[in-house]
């Protein structure tokens, strides 16, 4: 009885996502063992060949047409990026979220109005605007150094192409990271801590009081209190965001594809970027198929470990 | 009886609590300091926004030639040329934005009603499969709605009836992103359900209403912040859409408010007036943006998708 009650509230739910989301699943693996292409999708067209594992050799064995596609590169690069963007996301977050929480400071509220406002805009937005903004000539970044620091000491036009950079900063095979990368991350940045701040905001106003003057009388300093206190009650709450952060940065489309193009030589570009490149720009089903399968495991192994990490974590406070 | 007379007691006690804590006011010096620090922070917070704006009503020069973020002569020129014709095709924005609100309104209707039905099943009800379908549902989650593009373009190109292709359409665009989505949906709704004590269900379940009944009368009015927010993320999801219609469609009549800005940036930002491409990005940004400022105070309660529970 229940059951059937049950499967009659599933019903909708479970017959769209069989149709537009399972079975476009496993047709995908079945595409990803063919080599199916443009020529394949006329409704009169031959059905694709079966190659075997071959899309999953090219793609390991960067026998791709994509110019500079390397796979341990692109997805050592992606697992950096989505690290190093969630530890800063997180750690500025909560710091902003506490300076925001001093007892007895002025305009709180307006500061708090107006650092919601990267949340609110849309990521397409903020990675066109971004990008417009390390143009060479006409960005705002180049032409504030220009009317800063330029005027100040008389230099000539400061014209750095960010996002063009040929020369790596860091280079230490599969790590490559070009001036690009920090560009990315510096509008990645602005984009994200908001959000943590809030969610970190809501926790620290959770915390009651009494545990602080209780700190207090037993002698604890605002360090000792922060560890004591602040840092237990925010772990809960800032770890199932961490997390969620992390595979959203880590599919993070708009950024790479809109800003650098995935440029310089392929060295910002991330699995979604690829992925889109193999279906958009070289029609290469078969192929696209064997990479999201890739894109799969990688992703059910990292959901895998961060879940782990977030319960071993979680255990902390309990 | 007791409730407004602890109220009356607890409160000047919390007051005193609140006083009591830290070293109450900080000193003039921490204040400045304090207050130097909020204000670099907004600056950077805000100096994008600043110059997008001023961008978009400076329309002296083709492309920002200084940092000026006061325009001598400010007009609104740009924006009444994108309105017109945002890019070379003969597109109006009006047109591209009715085809953007049609994805839009599509995916947070259907990812809202379809999701909080099956939300509310997996919330409260314990049936054969629960785990199974619930392990599927976060199996998608996690993958990008971009890794499915290359079946959903195979299939909904076979979808051929007369001279009208699925794939081709602003309906196949919307049913990619909706299987993105709705798993998106019913497992944030879930997590805001599985909140709402069981109680108040099972009280009206004893009065006599059934499940049906206690579902819309009292679970629905409750989940108002989440279906809010999960209805918002939908609409963004759709009026943003970029790659999806980018690749399926080919017709400009159906052409997205997404794929014209990607005709304004990248290797087009060179015939591109700069003051067009900020008013755009404006015209685009801002009714999403005005929606979720309203609806900020949901954002953190309605946001549980972080939350992973059995």
């Amino acid at each position: 009885m229940n059951t059937r009650t049950a499967y009659l509230f599933l019903l909708p739910a479970l017959l769209v996502m069989l149709v537009i989301t399972f079975y476009p699943l496993v047709y995908q693996v079945w595409m990803s063992f063919t080599d199916y292409g443009l020529k394949n999708l006329k409704s009169t067209a031959p059905p694709p060949n079966y190659v075997g594992f071959d899309n999953y050799i090219r793609i390991l064995n960067n026998d791709i047409v994509i110019p500079n596609f390397d796979f341990l590169r692109i997805l050592t690069f992606n697992l950096f990026w989505a690290f190093t963007n969630v530890i800063i996301h997180v750690v500025l977050g909560v710091a902003i979220a506490l300076l925001l929480n001093v007892k007895g400071l002025k305009f709180g509220r307006v500061y708090r109005a107006i650092f919601i406002l990267p949340v609110v805009i849309p990521p397409i937005i903020v990675a066109t605007v971004w990008r417009n903004m390390f143009d060479p000539q006409y960005g705002a970044i180049n032409q504030l150094v220009n009317s800063t620091v330029g005027i100040l000491f008389k230099l000539p036009p400061f014209t750095l192409d960010w996002l063009n950079q040929p020369n790596p900063i860091f280079s230490v095979y599969p790590l490559v990271l070009p001036l690009a990368y920090f560009a990315l991350l510096a509008a990645n940045v602005w984009l994200g801590w908001p959000l943590n701040s809030v969610v970190a905001t809501g926790a620290l106003q959770s915390i009651p009081g009494d545990l602080y003057e209780a700190a207090e009388m037993d002698g604890a300093g605002a360090w000792m209190k922060f560890r004591v206190v602040t840092l237990p009650h925010l772990r809960p709450a800032m770890l199932p965001y961490a997390i969620y952060g992390f595979v959203v940065t880590f599919n993070l489309f708009y950024l790479s594809y809109f800003m650098s193009g995935g440029g310089p030589f392929g060295q910002t570009e991330l699995l979604v970027t690829t992925a889109f490149r193999l279906v958009n720009e070289q029609h290469l089903y078969g192929v696209a198929a064997a990479f999201a399968v890739f894109q799969f495991f990688i992703l059910l192994v990292l959901t895998l470990i961060t879940n782990k990490l977030g319960k071993a974590t979680a255990s902390y406070d309990a | 009886m007791t409730t407004p007379n602890a109220v009356a007691v607890s409160q000047p006690a919390a007051r005193a609590r609140t006083r009591s804590r830290g070293r109450g006011e900080p000193s003039l010096v921490r204040q400045i300091l304090l207050q130097l620090l909020c204000l670099a922070i907004a600056l950077t917070v805000l100096f994008p926004i600043a110059w997008v704006v001023s961008m978009s009503l400076d329309t002296t020069n083709t492309r920002p030639t200084g940092l000026n973020l006061m325009p001598a002569h400010p007009s609104l020129d740009a924006y009444r040329a994108v309105i017109a014709q945002p890019t070379e095709n003969p597109v109006s924005f009006p047109q591209l934005a009715l085809n953007s609100l049609f994805i839009a309104v599509f995916i947070s209707v259907l990812s809202v009603a379809i999701g909080i039905m099956a939300a509310y099943a997996f919330s409260r009800m314990r049936f054969g499969g629960r785990e199974f379908l619930m392990i599927a549902i976060l199996a998608v989650l996690m993958l990008p709605p971009i890794a499915t593009i290359a079946p959903l373009f195979v299939m909904l190109n076979k979808v051929v009836i007369g001279a009208f292709n699925l794939r081709n359409s602003l309906i196949g665009v919307s049913l990619a992103v909706l299987a993105g989505q709705l798993p998106f949906a019913v497992w944030n709704m879930k997590g805001y359900l599985d909140t709402i004590p069981k109680e108040l269900e099972e009280a009206a379940t004893v009065d006599g209403a059934g499940r049906v009944q206690a579902f819309i009368k009292i679970i629905l009015p409750l989940s108002t912040p989440v279906i809010a927010v999960t209805g918002l993320f939908g609409f963004i999801a759709g009026w943003t859409e970029f790659y999806f219609s980018w690749t399926f469609l080919t017709n400009p009549d159906n052409f997205t408010l997404a794929m014209a800005l990607n005709g304004m940036v990248g290797q087009y930002a060179g015939s591109t007036p700069w003051s067009s491409f900020a008013a755009f990005s404006i015209l685009v940004a801002l009714p999403v943006s005005v929606v979720y400022l309203l609806l900020q105070r949901y954002i953190v309660s309605g946001l549980t998708v972080g939350g992973v529970k059995g």
